[in-house]
């Protein structure tokens, strides 16, 4: 197991420098530099607001700086449009937000989706099944940027219920809608997955030993089929749990939460690079670390992966 | 007596039948099998639809998709409805534009995206995962590896990044999405390729002389086909719903060009006005779109997937 995880850990690292690398290329490919503005600045101002971030060193030397200062302080360095504050702080700001919705979310995905998977597959051609399935193929096309404002002209215009907007602390009345904007479509496409798989796993023979057993149809499903029919699931929350993050930046715009997506797109709209690459390799860091867990955990309770 | 006839008959019918068979090719089959889908082929008529609307609508107008209705733009809530009198058929968007013509515009942005996004990924992931499948040993791993690493970076934030940097524009969201696009592509293919490379008419072939390359694109590619048009059908859709994303950020497409994804977002930021048009129009091509889409690919893939029959 341990020899596993150190495995796992020897493309994740690359992966992240490959990152950092690639992010910081692209940060000095950039046309103008991080202080071109409209009324150029006189050269000797220039040269000393560069010295000051560091900009006046060669660029591997900035690059290690920037790679050192991330891997022993967390530090992704100053903003380059707010004077006053680093990257981490905007970061700390946005990212509980994102964090708190993004849980519910998560959650909310996982255990509708599942529950309504294994409905489907035991009521097998019943019409919950085909109401499932049916709610799975259209919540596909139903993304997050789709439900917000469909959600929106339900509980607010129509309903008035709750507000179409804002954060206020995450009461719950804020939490509602965005939870349930980013939950759906991978709530159905958990739901999908658990019912094909449990429809298998029902069909197995050991399924069948354990009816001609006489079990009652709760020990069958909840004891012997269920276990096995969730494997599948645990490999796709790995990419649920990255398209929730990326999904963030939809819901933050939109819902005006306030949360780390906010920040990324008001950042890529003000060109304020460091901001933009620290939260892209904070984004990495948590879905490789993510993708990680999962990784482990599936290891774990599937036997039958070799590690 | 008349049993006896019975059965011959149904045989003889068996038989031509069975001759029919034998004479149709791979291909004929396979557009037998996906005719017969009511729901793909019910999509296919609906999206031709989309893409005729998409591309005549602007001769059916007399507004053009850039041009200001300057007599209701103090008012658009109330004037701009959609109506048949003033000539704005789905009525007008927030700066007294036509969306009519507009959603005609960005149909035709959408689908491009969509389709140039998924012939990327077919060319690209193809040719990358049939090179890595038949070779094998390093360079495979090496080359998966590569992917691997790519497919664990949180690709919508890279995008972003990449449309501020080299500024947004339609050739830079194809460079991005193309970037993206292929890597699940060569996966499957490599799987596929490394259980061709050991038939008989790839040992075949390789006695015969032919090398590498005339292997892999006149043996091995073609007998791809089926998986890579089924799964690319499948990317359209995908490439339409990422771009939609980036435009619904408003990093996406600029104006005066637009996409469902932008005015859907230009839409949804005017639902609390009561202007509901200028969200559901677009809205409703979006969705017919990718429904049908996701319907044809299931159509194909129960047509050209091998594993199905």
């Amino acid at each position: 197991m341990f020899k596993f995880i150190l495995k796992r850990l020897g493309v994740a690292i690359p992966t992240l420098l490959i990152l950092i690398i690639f992010s910081f290329a692209l940060m000095k490919l950039a046309p103008g530099g991080p202080f071109t503005s409209e009324k150029p600045l006189p050269p000797q101002v220039l040269a000393n607001i560069e010295a000051k971030y560091g900009l006046d060193q060669p660029n591997y030397k900035q690059l290690t700086n920037y790679i050192v200062g991330i891997v022993t302080k967390g530090d992704f360095g100053p903003s380059f449009r707010y004077k006053d504050r680093s990257v981490n702080d905007i970061i700390a700001q946005g990212f509980p937000i994102t964090l708190k919705y993004g849980i519910w979310s998560f959650i909310l995905a996982v255990l509708v989706g599942v529950t309504l998977g294994i409905i489907a597959a035991v009521k097998h051609n019943s019409w919950i099944d085909y109401t499932a399935v049916g709610f799975s193929i259209s919540a596909q096309v139903l993304p997050n940027f789709v439900m917000a404002p469909i959600l929106v002209i339900i509980f607010t215009l129509w309903l008035n219920l709750l507000p179409g907007g804002g954060w206020n602390g995450g009461q719950w009345q804020y939490l509602v809608m965005p939870v349930i904007a980013l939950a759906t479509s991978y709530m159905a496409s958990i739901a999908r997955i658990t019912r094909s798989s449990m429809l298998e796993v029902l069909n197995s023979n050991f399924i069948r030993t354990a009816k001609a057993k006489g079990l009652p149809n709760r020990v069958i499903i909840f004891k012997h089929a269920l276990k096995p029919a969730l494997l599948p699931v645990i490999t796709y929350l790995g990419p649920t749990f990255v398209a929730m993050i990326t999904g963030s930046v939809v819901i933050d715009m939109y819902f005006s939460t306030g949360g780390i997506g906010q920040m990324f797109v008001n950042a890529a709209l003000n060109r304020d690079y460091s901001v933009i690459m620290g939260i892209t390799i904070l984004m990495g860091v948590l879905t490789v670390l993510f993708n990680l867990m999962v990784d482990v955990l599936y290891a774990w309770i599937d036997p039958k992966i070799r590690y | 007596m008349v049993v006896v006839s019975k059965k011959i008959k149904s045989m003889a019918d068996n038989m031509a039948s069975y001759e029919m068979g034998k004479k149709n090719s791979l291909w004929a089959d396979a557009r037998r099998r996906f005719f017969k889908n009511k729901a793909a082929v019910i999509s296919l008529i609906i999206l031709s639809l989309i893409v005729i609307f998409a591309f005549s609508a602007q001769h059916l107008t007399k507004w053009s998709n850039e041009e200001i209705d300057w007599a209701i733009l103090g008012d658009v809530a109330t004037m701009g409805k959609p109506s048949l009198k003033s000539g704005h058929y789905f009525g007008a968007d927030p700066l007294g534009r036509d969306l009519f013509a507009r959603v005609a515009q960005g149909s035709q942005i959408s689908l491009m995206v969509g389709i140039v996004g998924a012939a990327i990924a077919v060319l690209v992931g193809t040719l990358y995962g049939a090179i890595a499948g038949y070779f094998g040993g390093r360079i495979d791993s090496i080359m998966m590896r590569i992917v691997d690493i790519l497919m664990s970076i949180p690709y919508m934030f890279v995008l972003i990044l990449l449309l501020v940097v080299f500024g947004r524009s339609i050739f830079m969201l194809f460079v991005g999405l193309g970037l993206i696009s292929w890597l699940d592509m060569s996966r499957i293919v490599r799987g596929q390729t490394m259980v061709l490379k050991n038939k008989e008419f790839v040992e075949a072939a390789i006695a015969g002389g032919s090398n590498h390359l005339t292997i892999i694109t006149r043996h091995i590619i073609p007998n791809l086909l089926g998986i890579v048009i089924v799964y690319a059908s499948l990317l359209v859709p995908l490439m339409i719903l990422t771009e939609s994303f980036i435009s619904f950020l408003g990093l996406g497409v600029q104006e005066p060009n637009t996409s469902w994804g932008a005015l859907i977002s230009e839409g949804a930021g005017q639902v609390l006005y009561g202007t509901l048009w200028q969200l559901l129009f677009p809205l409703f091509f979006f969705v017919t779109a990718l429904f049908s889409f996701f319907f044809i690919g299931d159509g194909l893939r129960d047509a050209l997937d091998p594993k199905d029959r």
